[in-house]
């Protein structure tokens, strides 16, 4: 009786080398991320944290923190509640000026230049890093197109078509434009609550600032907003360096390049997103990340 | 205290544990029915790898499933892991199939008076097997890697058993069916073998995060999008 | 699905119910016993002489307040003039520049100088001006009503700037507008319903005052030329008029009161306006 090559024999040539060949053939990488080390970014950062300490009183919330932040680029800080990341990320403004029991040491240079020295003042700081909070504030006894042109009115531009174009600008950037070109002057409290918080995106913008500093700016709104917001963050990070609390891990995996790890007020691990949540270095952001605790 | 995320990562290692118990069965029996010239053993064997199959099919729902809940880091790992895992156990289950039908025919036709050491190939095809499974519970890297050279002793093996068939089949033309056979079911062993050095290289990754496949392919650029 | 008490639940709930609404009653009683009697005795005597006239002599029938009334409106405007920058100014600072021990110090003083008795004021006043100046002034009544205005729009125009949410100040500093800016065309422009009420408020608290006037503008049968001269209102005038034994004089006194409580009836219905929720949501 002949043996029949059955067809699950037949890839039987001994040049084929493991049975990997019987399944179909994977698609290339996209793009593998350069290095597995941490910080490396494209070109110069945009801010560079050394040494950053933020004490209220004699209690230090943020605790020598080094950390480079990359331009044009998406940077995410998760960490348990009260691990210090709202307060890094007001450090990079100068918002804790306002705050008489804070004191702020160390070093933050925005491309270069020390945003704690003496002679700057933290108003020419704050056009140049904006911010946007987890509760979305728009003024309300201002219309839509006042609240974006704010920041602008307010420190003395007064020409009615440069405010136009801005406003138009600015809304289109936060991709709010098509849902209220039409009524620029309704009070912005009539906006529902993922619009308010993209009416104050527009308002940051439109003073043009080089970075983009959000708190939990999707905390607040229900998940079809969230996934708005994200897809805005993607969309701007073509032309602003954007640095992001959050403590929804899934969003900092979709929305961010590079993740800083916090707990404690000190900096645990900082690295590129997509190694941070396969394969962290630390075993503290291992069991954070995997939820055995935070 | 193990949340009921960690449970039901638990009972996807037991069900691959599972399914890797059916499919050392499966082998260790498609040998025997093979030497001892075992007829409805290697039947039975052939309709037990439904059984494996069912696994697969069962781990990879429970994959999926687990997937939705965003697992991240190890945990990451392990879900895909498992899924390669499970294909490969699946693959182990075909080939020990594969030798049972062999076993089936053999028993058919008068045999062979040579002496083949397929058991001894059989026994260090299972042992890798046994030990890459283990080094997945124990999620034990260095042990995994201890599998991966064990690979080359089998090609040895392989090609002992080849080298002595093919002189069979020149002296004796009479028996070229019958060696076919045998030699069929050899190269099942050795992809046995195959399967056991990829689990392995599966556990590596999952414990170092290192992706060990392909050590020739790991430093080039991307491929060209056309060929 | 009824509890075994149900009926005496019920009638607990109906008692409480009723004395509640007996109270409530009982305090809107006496507002409306001053209502009917000033009605009553007042609205006869209101006619367009009343308003436009001077008080007549003695004995001569007629004659108006009409002096006592633009001197209230000139007392309360210099009060305005004087307690409404210095109270909101001051109200500004203690609640944006706040936490420190020397506003502390501000506020508790403030709350005293709230319960200092508006005679008390008059007789400062007094020693402050009238001495010096030789002679009773409506610069002087003016200017104790300010003084008791102030600690009053201070204080509610702290309150209200607190009440406006630390979010907006975040955000219009973090655009990079200055501190003072801020305060100004963010904070205090979304408390500013807040802060006219105060000052209305406290217009209304002080209207009715009689007592500092006393000592400070005095009262006049005429007109006042100029704020150096003493100068008539409409409770020193009701004072003055109740207490002689004059029945004419006495209907006037009435009629003023009724006067009065019109003027600050006019004053709490501006506040209820002015605070109206203008906005309607879009659909």
């Amino acid at each position: 009786m002949n043996p029949i090559m059955t067809p699950e024999e037949e890839s039987l040539s001994p040049s084929r080398p493991e049975s990997k060949s019987e399944r179909p053939a994977p698609t290339p990488p996209a793009s593998r991320p350069a290095a597995s080390a941490g910080t490396a970014a494209i070109g110069a950062p945009a801010l560079t944290v050394k040494n950053l300490f933020v004490y209220f009183g004699k209690n230090a919330a943020v605790k020598n923190v080094s950390l480079d932040i990359a331009a044009k680029a998406v940077t995410a800080i998760i960490g348990p509640s009260g691990c210090g990341k709202s307060t890094f990320l007001r450090a990079l403004n100068r918002m804790h000026d306002l705050n008489p029991d804070a004191r702020v040491e160390g070093e933050i240079r925005l491309f270069g230049e020390d945003i704690y020295a003496r002679r700057i003042e933290p108003v020419v700081v704050r056009r140049r890093i904006g911010m946007v909070f987890q509760k979305s504030n728009p003024f309300p006894t201002m219309s839509i197109a006042e609240n974006v042109t704010v920041g602008l009115r307010l420190n003395g531009v007064r020409n009615k078509k440069i405010l136009a174009e801005r406003t138009e600008r600015a809304l289109r950037m936060a991709a709010l434009w098509d849902e209220v070109k039409d009524r620029l002057h309704a009070p912005a409290i009539s906006l529902s609550g993922g619009q308010q918080q993209r009416l104050c995106i527009a308002r940051a913008l439109a003073v043009e600032p080089e970075v983009l500093l959000m708190d939990e700016p999707a905390s607040a709104l229900d998940p079809l907003a969230t996934a708005k917001i994200e897809e805005l963050i993607l969309e701007l990070k073509k032309d602003y360096t954007i640095v992001i609390v959050t403590h929804n891990m899934q969003q900092a995996a979709r929305a961010s390049d590079y993740t800083a790890f916090f707990y404690l007020g000190e900096l645990v691990e900082f690295g590129p997103t997509a190694k941070i949540f396969t394969s962290p270095k630390q075993k503290r952001t291992e069991d954070y990340v995997t939820g055995r605790f935070g | 205290m193990e949340t009921h995320f960690e449970t039901e990562l638990d009972n996807l290692k037991q069900q691959l544990l599972a399914m890797a118990g059916h499919a050392e069965t499966a082998v260790n029996r498609a040998v025997e029915a093979l030497m001892q010239r075992n007829r409805d053993l290697a039947l039975k064997v052939r309709a037990d790898d439904d059984i494996i199959d069912h696994f697969e099919i069962e781990i990879d729902e429970m994959v999926i499933h687990l997937l939705t809940k965003a697992p991240l880091a190890s945990h990451l790992r392990l879900v895909t892991v498992a899924m390669k895992i499970s294909q490969n156990l699946e693959r182990i289950g075909d080939e020990a199939a594969k030798i049972a039908k062999r076993a089936r025919d053999l028993a058919q036709e008068p045999p062979l008076n040579i002496t083949l050491d397929l058991p001894r190939m059989a026994a260090l095809a299972l042992a890798m097997v046994k030990e890459a499974l283990d080094a997945f519970v124990q999620y034990d890297s260095s042990a995994a890697r201890a599998v991966i050279p064990r690979d080359k002793e089998m090609d040895v093996l392989h090609k002992q058993v080849q080298q002595i068939l093919a002189d069979h089949m020149m002296a004796h033309p009479e028996t070229i069916a019958r060696c076919l056979h045998w030699i069929v079911a050899a190269k099942s062993l050795e992809r046995i073998a195959d399967h056991a050095k990829n689990i392995a290289e599966e556990v590596v990754y999952l414990c170092e995060a290192q992706d060990i496949r392909h050590p020739a392919a790991q430093n080039q650029n991307p491929p060209p999008a056309d060929p | 699905m009824t509890a075994p008490n149900h009926r005496w639940r019920q009638f607990k709930n109906g008692l409480m119910q009723s004395i509640a609404c007996g109270c409530a009653i009982l305090v809107v009683t006496p507002l409306l016993l001053i209502y009917f009697h000033l009605i009553r005795y007042g609205l006869s005597s209101l006619n367009w002489a009343f308003f436009t006239q001077l008080p007549k002599a003695v004995g001569e029938p007629g004659g108006g307040m009409a002096n006592a009334m633009v001197g209230s409106l000139i007392l309360l405007a210099q009060a305005v003039v004087i307690g409404v920058p210095v109270g909101v100014l001051g109200g500004i600072y203690l609640s944006e520049y706040g936490g420190t021990q020397f506003n502390w110090w501000v506020r508790f003083i403030a709350d005293i100088i709230n319960g200092v008795p508006s005679i008390t004021w008059g007789i400062v006043v007094y020693g402050l001006l009238v001495v010096p100046m030789h002679g009773f002034s409506a610069l002087a009544g003016g200017v104790v009503l300010g003084f008791m205005m102030i600690p009053l729009v201070m204080r509610t125009t702290e309150e209200v700037l607190q009440l406006v949410p630390g979010g907006y100040r975040e955000a219009a500093l973090a655009l990079g507008i200055s501190r003072w800016r801020t305060i100004v065309q963010i904070v205090v422009r979304t408390a500013l319903k807040g802060i006219v009420t105060g000052v209305l408020v406290a217009l209304a608290r002080i209207a009715g005052e009689t007592a500092p006037l006393l000592f400070t503008a005095f009262g006049n049968l005429g007109w006042a030329h100029s704020l150096k001269e003493p100068i008539d209102s409409i409770p020193v005038l009701i004072f003055n008029y109740a207490i002689s034994p004059y029945p004419d004089w006495h209907r006037q006194a009435w009629a003023g009161a009724l006067v009065l409580l019109l003027f600050i009836l006019i004053i709490n219905i501006s506040v209820r306006f002015v605070t109206r929720d203008r906005l309607r949501k879009q659909p």
